[in-house]
């Protein structure tokens, strides 16, 4: 092997690291906040690519309806709840924001994917469109579990997974897509070549890690939410609405998702279910991270797409393999490094 | 003890199925599919439901059963009943392979790590050359008996049916065994079961195990049923459905798997053939409603379908009382019955800055009653924690009878003759009295998990229950033996522990406020319950806040303040003891 094979390999690692790690902060803030295992982060990634790509093509994306259907589930929801105790300004807020807002995204979403829209806005309506449906879902999935174990909300996230990837073939097809680049233009610096697109996926993989690391290390709001995660009750009875905190999480977690996406459909192709195995990787991540810590998360992402560049070279055959597997010793380790601490309840 | 009628019935019925007149050959193979996905959601029970170990892995199994059968029936001719055992075999060692990593994790590592080498393994059997890649393997041999051929859906319909009944059978069995209440005790967490000499991790590798062969079963009638292999089935959306079968039916139920293998099968049938009728569009519709009924059905009916089927038969009354004439052997013992039991010297605890224990001395004599007493936060729970080996001392050391015990982890401990209970009462709430109390016994059964499926342990299981039973009466909760453990008060929990550390009989019983939650009454019985058994020669060490109970009762009392020791007498001289009183008053103005 020579020297530029392995620059190149590690530019290759670095680039879908950057990628891994922001969907592996994305799952350490929904977990820390929610203790929801984030499975269908992977459709967040997809849905937003795809949602970006078709636009750009000048199709309609079945998302925007998807997210207005989630709305008037959300909606509805909200209503049940609050069924022994209705009030205007509660119903007109829940209108608001779970049936009015979807219905404009959708009206404009229908009015300029007839005339091929501009990159900028292609990119806004898929990230407001996958926030939504991030949104939605939490309160229509996740917010009625939330009192129970980290299993039960394991596995609802897998059926959720599930139903959103069966949507995602309804609404793109089993074809691939992909999208314009976000920025053109490129430059060489010794061997490596380094696109627009490349030095976007930094640049916002970045600031996000600082962002998040600051947002929940030094303000009230971020420590707010991290207690939520520790104990509602305690949260709630400290003034902290948890509810809140949990939409607020899976709205992060979506828009980080459809940002991921739209920041890879032009680099590869991607199809309904992809999102998935790029949503696992970014999960390995996040798992060596401890699902705790953001700076860890990061480093681990890179360190997924360095060994997933060199064994697609060496070991093509046994890439996801290798992969996959290397979660086992991460986890082990884990374990032993600190053994859980019973639970009191089941 | 359950009635053998219901599953005799059930045998007949679906033995019955195939001779109705008019029965489809649709329906057959429906029953087929049902079958082989109750054998999977049946070890899934047993894991999850029961075990507390969610795998989402369980497909590969599946695919390690029938790819040994593909590989050994088509490319080295052997009968498929010679493959059968090598099917098990193979998936058994593998799950031991991948049990010894994934059990010792912990938490949602576990399910998370299932996942892991789900995918790895679904990936690895699409890559393999010798096992077909993405093609798979065909031309598989039919199951045959003499020149009658197994190749219609009908045919090898008694096999499947047989396999499943038989499973269920065994794996009932196991679940009513002393084996079996190691594992039930699991999803309550590992300190209460390991501080009766359950090895825990053994406990869930077994289970793992038996999951496992279970599904390579299913595998190795998959493959003879198909006569052909691919990849698909195997992968980590099939392993995710077999985890859906299991919670559709109620994960805590053997009959459960069966009933959410039928339920999610025909249910699938049914979307693929109706769905694309009402929602046109590529395929794949049924994932959809898939994913949101499992949604719907863990916000609407958590536990499964089977406890709310089973919630409408009329409530069985009792379990039959084990005979207690029956005799346990006693543990066997050091004959010393004087002297020193335990000495504790110098023993300190640090949790990071905080010095929990702090170089705290004492002992406990032979036939003394010890009481342990201290503010909240004094590290009376942790020195009981540090003697019983859940807690390991920083510095310091306990001997049991002379001989050094540091750092032994409780299963240990327990083989010396100490048992326990705990300040927050670790029962398993859907266990009756009886088998609770009988896990305390644990190390003085024998049996297997094999000769309790086959049934072999019944004297063993017998002298187990007896033994029990007789703790149980010892304690005054004989007419609560056969309600559920959770059912009973906090107090009567807290007597129900004691008897559970009585099964051990110990020499030493260290019990951690059992009088807290006990009316007067109820703590009047328990002081002269344990008066009788320090005349009979046992010790007693406990950690108690009422006052009036300890200075009546104990013989010796040890003060911790902070974690340090600071009086130890008679109770007579410590009531008047000048720091005790500072410790627990404050300093009088």
């Amino acid at each position: 092997m020579n020297t530029t094979i392995m620059l190149f390999l590690v530019q290759d690692g670095i680039t879908n690291g950057a990628i891994y790690a922001l969907l592996g902060l994305a799952l350490v803030l929904v977990f820390a906040v929610t203790r929801v295992i984030l499975i269908p982060q992977g459709e967040f990634v997809t849905y937003g690519a795809l949602t970006y790509a078709s636009l750009a093509a000048g199709q309609m994306p079945g998302t925007a309806k998807l997210a207005l259907a989630l709305g008037i589930g959300a909606f509805a929801f909200d209503l049940f709840v609050a069924r022994k105790s209705l009030h205007g300004r509660l119903i007109l807020r829940s209108v608001l924001t779970n049936v009015v807002l979807p219905g404009i995204v959708l009206a404009l979403t229908i009015y300029f994917a007839a005339q091929k829209p501009p990159v900028a806005i292609c990119i806004a309506l898929s990230l407001v469109i996958v926030a939504m449906i991030g949104l939605y879902l939490y309160r229509v999935a996740f917010q009625p579990l939330a009192h129970t174990s980290v299993l039960v909300l394991l596995i609802a996230s897998v059926g959720v997974h599930l139903a959103l990837q069966g949507l995602g073939l309804l609404f793109f097809g089993a074809e691939g897509q992909r999208g314009p680049a976000v920025l053109s233009g490129a430059f060489t610096a010794g061997a490596l070549r380094f696109t627009g697109q490349s030095i976007t996926v930094y640049a916002i993989t970045i600031a996000f890690i600082v962002g998040l690391w600051l947002f929940f290390g030094l303000t009230l709001y971020g420590k707010a939410l991290r207690a939520t995660a520790v104990n509602r009750l305690g949260a709630r009875l400290a003034g902290i609405r948890t509810t809140l905190s949990g939409q607020i999480a899976f709205l992060l977690a979506s828009v980080i998702g459809a940002l991921s996406g739209i920041m890879i459909v032009p680099i590869t192709t991607l199809y309904y279910d992809s999102g998935f195995l790029i949503g696992l990787k970014g999960f390995v991540a996040a798992i060596i991270g401890g699902l705790v810590s953001y700076p860890l998360t990061a480093i681990a992402a890179l360190f997924v797409g360095i060994v997933e560049a060199f064994s697609s070279f060496y070991a093509s055959n046994y890439k996801e393999v290798i992969v996959f597997m290397l979660l086992i010793p991460v986890l082990l380790l884990r374990s032993l490094a600190a053994p859980a601490v019973e639970e009191e309840k089941d | 003890m359950q009635s053998r009628l219901p599953i005799l019935v059930f045998a007949a019925l679906m033995a019955a199925i195939p001779h109705l007149p008019g029965m489809p050959p649709f329906w057959i193979v429906l029953l087929d599919n049902i079958g082989l996905a109750a054998l999977v959601a049946m070890g899934l029970v047993l894991l999850t439901g029961v075990g507390g170990l969610t795998s989402f892995g369980q497909a590969a199994f599946v695919g390690f059963g029938a790819y040994t059968t593909a590989v050994l029936t088509t490319a080295y001719g052997l009968s498929p009943w010679l493959t059968l055992p090598l099917s098990l075999l193979v998936s058994g060692l593998l799950a031991v392979l991948l049990g010894l990593v994934t059990v010792r994790l912990s938490g949602h590592y576990l399910p998370l790590g299932t996942l892991a080498w789900g995918l790895g393994l679904f990936y690895l059997f699409s890559k393999l050359e010798f096992l077909g890649r993405n093609d798979g393997i065909s031309a598989i041999p039919p199951l045959s008996i003499g020149s009658f051929k197994m190749l219609s859906p009908g045919s090898i319909y008694y096999a499947i049916w047989v396999a499943v009944i038989l499973s269920a059978l065994l794996t009932m069995n196991l679940l009513d065994s002393r084996t079996g209440r190691a594992i039930r005790a699991l999803r309550r967490g590992h300190v209460a079961a390991e501080a009766f000499g359950v090895h825990t991790p053994r406990a869930k590798l077994l289970v793992f195990i038996h999951a496992a062969v279970l599904a390579g079963l299913s595998g190795w009638l998959y493959a003879h049923l198909q006569r052909a292999v691919n990849p698909t089935p195997f992968g980590a959306q099939a392993g995710i459905e077999y985890l859906f079968i299991a919670v559709v039916g109620g994960a805590g139920y053997v009959w459960g798997g069966v009933l959410g293998a039928a339920i999610v099968v025909v249910l699938k049938e049914v979307l693929q053939s109706y769905l694309p009728l009402i929602l046109p569009g590529s395929g794949q519709v049924e994932t959809i409603v898939f994913g949101i009924m499992l949604v719907a059905l863990l916000q609407l009916a958590p536990g499964g379908l089977w406890p709310w089927l089973i919630s409408f038969l009329p409530e069985r009354t009792g379990g039959r009382k084990p005979d207690t004439s029956l005799k346990l052997e006693q543990r066997t013992r050091s004959p010393v019955q004087s002297g020193v039991l335990l000495q504790v010297e110098k023993a300190r605890k640090q949790f990071g800055g905080v010095v929990a224990v702090n170089n705290v001395s004492f002992d406990v004599q032979a036939r003394e009653i010890v009481a342990l007493i201290g503010p909240n936060g004094a590290g009376k729970s942790t020195t009981f924690n540090l003697i019983t080996g859940v807690l390991s001392a920083t510095s310091g050391s306990i001997s049991v009878l002379g001989k050094k015990v540091d750092n032994a982890p409780p299963q240990e401990i327990v083989k010396l003759g100490i048992s326990r209970t705990f300040q927050h009462v670790k029962l398993v709430p859907d266990m009756t009295v009886l088998e609770n109390v009988a896990i305390g016994a644990h190390l003085r059964g024998h049996s297997g998990p094999i000769s309790s499926m086959l049934r072999l342990d019944r004297a063993d299981e017998a002298k187990l229950l007896a033994e029990a039973a007789r703790q149980i009466e010892r304690v005054g909760l004989a007419d609560q033996m056969h309600q559920l453990a959770g059912s009973l008060s906090l107090g009567q929990q807290r007597i129900v522990e004691i008897a559970r550390a009585l099964c051990v009989d110990p020499m030493l019983l260290l019990l951690d406020e059992p009088a807290a939650g006990l009316r007067h009454m109820e703590k009047q019985r328990l002081a002269t319950l344990l008066r009788e058994l320090r005349d009979g020669g046992m010790s007693v060490l406990l950690v108690e806040h009422d006052m009036g109970f300890v200075m009546n009762l104990a013989d010796r009392i040890v003060v911790l303040d902070f974690g340090t020791k600071i009086a130890e007498g008679t109770p007579a001289t410590i009531k008047t003891n000048p720091e005790v009183i500072k410790a627990y008053l404050g300093v009088a103005a």
